[in-house]
């Protein structure tokens, strides 16, 4: 009884003393645990935004990394979101988690103060699930075109503009290369294993043909289509003449592999490969170029996947107003262009691409402004939590292409049916 | 001992030989990998070109690799220290004692590694916060034991099985309890099997990475397969293979050493290394 | 039967039970901790999941879950089935397992026997080659899965290198990318792996051997290939069952190694793959779950029909 009493008592009493001297700030600051990168400058980054935000604010940042890959980092996520545990407040997501994880966090507009606006709006719109912001834009990233400068030029080829012009050249430059002897060389490397990867690369292919996202914004399936199937036709012809059979085990490093170690004509990859490719111990430093992939045909448009990580507050968290403040200063404009400078991490606000500072340490933001702009969102907020479904059935079908299981339009035809199975009273 | 043939020696050092190269040449291409960086990755090589310690160093500098380390050693040692206890004194009745049911057990603790380590993930996950000793090292020890108590039961009870009965019975006779038989008649006995299950069960937990991965967050609790998966690049998708490599190899030269400590006593009980082809 | 033949008689049996009552007594007091300690980590998981099986619990809202009976096992829709048990891809799953566990399981024995012979015959630096064995089965699997994806790379991986320099390939193999070296290549990283494990149990078994056989044996002058058919293989047959048996369980729950080294491809894709798939990438715990008990249920009856057929003793008599 007395106990209780007291308990009462001091509960009461707290609020009123509160506001008075000290107490002020030990009732406001709190630790939050945020969850970025591992180890190099992603966590470097990540650390020494949080620790500004820390020092302004008299709170406490507690960094936790996670797994880089990125299925070990969402399947951790889960486990710790579906218990309800408050141990991490801050969440790295990808650009393909807020339609499967939206359950688990806060609806951030109430603290944005309107500041989502100035960023990417495909971006943002991926971001809004059931009309809330479940997570804020970090930063963006999108398929590219990497070719050899040195090699174009020998054979006097331009940088193509469409597919079946970059299927051309490749072919040409690699029978003369081996022609002369380079017997290892390749025209073309992608990401071929089944994962994610291979849905990014095939979502690529299909909509630069103007065949559509899969599954469109109102979530009707639109994958079997005649553009789709033409944009699977040229990329099944591709193994065994101009890309090496083990593309379908390929993942990024090991085409960047390929690549780097001059063997590859063309590839296609993340802005990551760029720095590496031009590192002092790169065989093929300041031969490479970069470029938007190619259109599918002259009517086709240059289309690379949308990439890049947000920022997320789960609404399990003890702190969800501090760690949203987090949040929107590790996204605001300032730590972006840091982050732009520091770490050549893509801005997802687009005056930075227009910024000097920026651009003077990382050029090609400028030339490929327009493409991460247009970047292409996977369908992963229409389909929700279903999405893991949808890409693991699109990357079987363009597996099976790639390999030869199967043609295009039969490949189409099940993919069909298969997402209408798993569809079945919608998504 | 019987002296063998020059032939059969020659026979005996070239099935070494190919056991060794088939063994060691991944580990030996792993030593090589990490004193090399950057696009020598995608490079083949079969001898040691440079000595670049930097991937060492690093594998130290970005992350409390030492504690990982400690952490490992910890856990592994209690997880072998508890199976083995539990295991022993388990397998002396399910070996030595006829009693009903005693099928159906062992079948039963058998079958607690017919499931599928993710699938016990999730419970495991709840029992570990329902006792409150998520993201410590307990947790660990807890959750490896589902993985290695089937195991050493298993192997120690058909090892203690195939002990002669005369052994016990003159124990039994002299009045001797259980646990005085145990200790003193079949341990000593039983050294190879209790060093080769306390091995193979240590390097699992020393291996365990789904558990070590779920059930702790902060880095100075991590094990050392987890910390070696968080060793990441400078970005997303960039392999930053020489420091994984040097990262594995530090973690790979404990275990070769506990098993030269240990290796001798692989050889012992009633052979007392008598027995030699 | 007189009176006092009667009470000589039964006074020996009444010491000797008395004596196996007290035997039997601390058997379960010995018995009594592990099963303890198995209940408490492993009961409630595992009850858990079979639980889950029933049910349609996803995991972005556990809280909505509802039990549904049998429809994750087999179910039908406006005319369709849906179901574990008419999932093509399941079958194909329990299919690859299958065949990969017969596979590696009897390269691992025949090989794991070679090498366990071979460490138990005295020769000069058998430490260190001890040591040098157990190094596969040391390295933390993550690694070791990815380390073989980098050496069975088709442009620089070491493998390709190797074959074509002594000339048994004329152009590189993909491994891992072609259906039909995929499996093989999966098989050949996982006997590297664990051959040292059964070698090491074997050898245990080897150790533990009366030495008085041989001695007999040898007097006898019989050939050494027939001394380990006749005498050594019986006797260690026990050791190499144990041995078999858990690598089966282990290998027909493979996961990590076929996720690394070929991702979710039907062509090298596992039963534990498949049920990961659902629970952690689909968010399906129920489908998953289900998967999951099938599985067991799948490994349960290969076990039964191994320790069968493999004579393995479980409740009978000692020696």
């Amino acid at each position: 009884m007395l106990r209780t009493s007291i308990l009462a008592a001091t509960a009461l009493a707290v609020p009123l003393f509160a506001p008075l001297g000290a107490g002020h700030a030990g009732a406001q600051a709190a630790e939050i645990s945020i969850s970025c990168g591992a180890v190099g400058i992603e966590l470097e980054l990540c650390k020494s935004g949080a620790d500004a935000w820390a020092e302004k604010t008299g709170n406490t940042v507690k960094i936790v990394s996670t797994p880089n890959s990125t299925t070990e980092r969402l399947a951790l996520y889960q486990q710790l979101l579906a218990s309800g545990a408050d141990d991490i407040d801050v969440f790295q997501i990808d650009v393909i988690w807020p339609g499967i994880l939206s359950n688990h966090f806060i609806d951030l507009a109430a603290y944005s103060d309107g500041a989502e606006k100035a960023h990417f709006a495909p971006i943002v719109e991926n971001n809004r699930v059931g009309g809330q912001l479940v997570a804020m834009p970090w930063y963006t990233d999108a398929g590219l075109l990497y070719y050899r400068k040195d090699l174009l030029e020998k054979h006097g080829k331009p940088v193509p503009t469409t597919w079946q012009e970059m299927t051309e050249t490749a072919r040409i430059i690699q029978a003369a290369e081996r022609a002369e002897g380079k017997d290892t060389l390749w025209g073309f490397v992608f990401q071929g294993k089944a994962y994610e990867g291979l849905t990014c690369d095939a979502l690529e292919w299909v909509d630069s043909f103007g065949g559509g996202t899969i599954v469109d914004a109102d979530g009707e399936i639109t994958i079997n289509n005649p553009k789709a199937i033409e944009a699977f036709e040229l990329a099944g012809s591709w193994v065994g003449d101009i890309t090496p059979g083990g593309v379908l085990n390929y993942a990024e490093e090991e085409a960047r592999g390929v690549f780097q170690s001059g063997n590859a004509v063309f590839m296609r990859n993340w802005p990551y490969a760029w720095g590496l490719g031009n590192s002092a111990d790169s065989p093929v430093k300041g031969k490479i170029g970069v470029t938007a992939l190619p259109k599918g045909g002259p009517d086709g448009k240059n289309t690379g996947t949308l990439g890049g990580w947000q920022l997320s507050v789960s609404k399990y968290s003890a702190n969800p107003e501090i760690a949203a403040d987090l949040v929107m200063y590790l996204t605001s404009e300032a730590e972006q262009k840091r982050r732009a400078i520091e770490g050549t991490y893509n801005p997802t606000i687009a005056s930075l691409y227009e910024d000097a500072d920026v651009l003077a340490a990382a050029p090609f933001f400028g030339d490929l402004y327009e493409t991460f702009t247009n970047a292409v969102a996977r369908p992963s907020r229409v389909t929700g939590t279903n999405y893991n479904r949808v890409s693991n059935a699109f990357w079987n079908a363009s597996h099976d292409v790639l390999s030869g299981k199967t043609d295009a339009a039969t490949a189409m035809a099940d993919l069909e049916r298969e997402l209408k199975r798993i569809k079945r009273r919608g998504w | 001992m019987m002296r063998r043939s020059p032939l059969k020696t020659l026979g005996l050092y070239a099935l070494v030989a190919a056991i060794v190269v088939f063994s060691v040449f991944p580990f030996y291409y792993a030593i090589l990998s990490s004193f090399r960086s950057g696009s020598e990755l995608f490079t083949v090589t079969y001898w040691p070109s440079s000595f670049d310690p930097s991937n060492y160093i690093s594998v130290f500098a970005e992350q409390p690799f030492a504690r990982n380390i400690l952490n490992s050693v910890a856990v592994a040692s209690v997880v072998v220290g508890l199976s083995l206890f539990l295991g022993v004194t388990a397998a002396y009745a399910l070996a030595r004692v006829s009693f009903r049911g005693r099928g159906v057990l062992l079948f039963t603790i058998l079958s607690v590694s017919m499931f599928p380590q993710v699938a016990v993930l999730s419970g495991m996950f709840e029992l570990i916060r329902l006792l409150g000793i998520y993201n410590s090292l307990p947790g660990l020890v807890l959750s490896n034991l589902i993985l290695t108590l089937p195991f050493t039961v298993w192997v120690l009870t058909t090892f203690m099985r195939e002990l002669p009965k005369e052994l016990e019975e003159a124990a039994v006779v002299d009045g001797a309890s259980s646990w005085v038989i145990v200790r003193h008649v079949f341990l000593p006995l039983m050294w190879p099997a209790l060093v080769t299950t306390g091995l193979l069960a240590f390097i699992a937990a020393w291996n365990e990475f789904l558990f070590a991965l779920t059930f702790t967050l902060s880095n100075d609790m991590r094990t050392v397969p987890v910390a070696i998966a968080l060793i990441t690049g400078a970005s997303q998708h960039e392999l930053p293979w020489g420091n994984i490599m040097a990262a594995s190899v530090i973690v790979t030269v404990p275990l070769v050493v506990l098993v030269l400590i240990f290796q001798r006593k692989i050889v012992s009980g009633l052979t007392a290394g008598a027995v030699k082809g | 039967m007189s009176d006092i033949a009667l009470t000589t008689a039964t006074a020996a049996p009444a010491r000797r039970s008395r004596l196996s009552q007290s035997r039997l007594r601390s058997a379960w007091l010995f018995l009594t901790p592990m099963i303890v300690v198995l209940a408490v980590v492993a009961g409630w998981p595992l009850l858990r999941t079979i639980w889950f099986g029933f049910t349609d619990a996803n995991l972005s809202d556990l809280s909505a879950t509802q039990f549904i009976g049998l429809e994750n096992y087999y179910s039908v829709y406006d005319g369709e089935t849906y179901g574990l048990i008419v999932d093509p891809s399941w079958w194909n799953a329990v299919w690859n397992t299958i065949w990969f566990s017969a596979v590696s399981v009897s390269i691992e024995t025949a090989l794991g026997l070679i090498v366990a012979l071979v460490l138990n015959a005295n020769f000069r630096g058998r430490a260190l080659v001890r040591a040098a064995v157990l190094i596969p089965w040391a390295i933390p699997t993550i690694v070791s899965a990815k380390m073989w994806g980098w050496m069975l790379h088709d442009q620089f991986g070491v493998l390709n290198d190797i074959l074509m320099g002594i000339g048994l390939l004329s152009q590189p193999v993909a491994w891992t990318a072609d259906p039909q070296t995929a499996m093989w290549a999966v098989v050949m990283v996982d006997v590297w792996k664990t051959t040292p494990f059964m070698a090491l149990l074997i050898l245990a078994g080897l150790q533990m051997l009366p030495a008085d056989c041989y001695e007999a044996a040898r007097v006898d002058g019989i050939h050494p290939v027939k001394v380990f058919f006749k005498v050594t293989l019986p006797l260690i047959r026990p050791a190499i069952m144990v041995a078999v048996i858990f690598r089966a369980l282990d290998a027909l729950r493979i996961f990590d190694l076929i996720y690394v080294l070929t991702s979710n491809s039907s062509d090298t894709m596992s039963m534990s793959v498949y049920a990961r798939q659902q629970l952690v990438d689909f968010q399906e715990v129920g489908y998953g779950s289900a998967a999951s008990t099938l599985l067991f249920l799948v490994i349960a009856a290969l076990t039964i029909a191994t320790i069968t057929l493999g004579k393995v003793r479980l409740g009978g008599e000692m020696k």
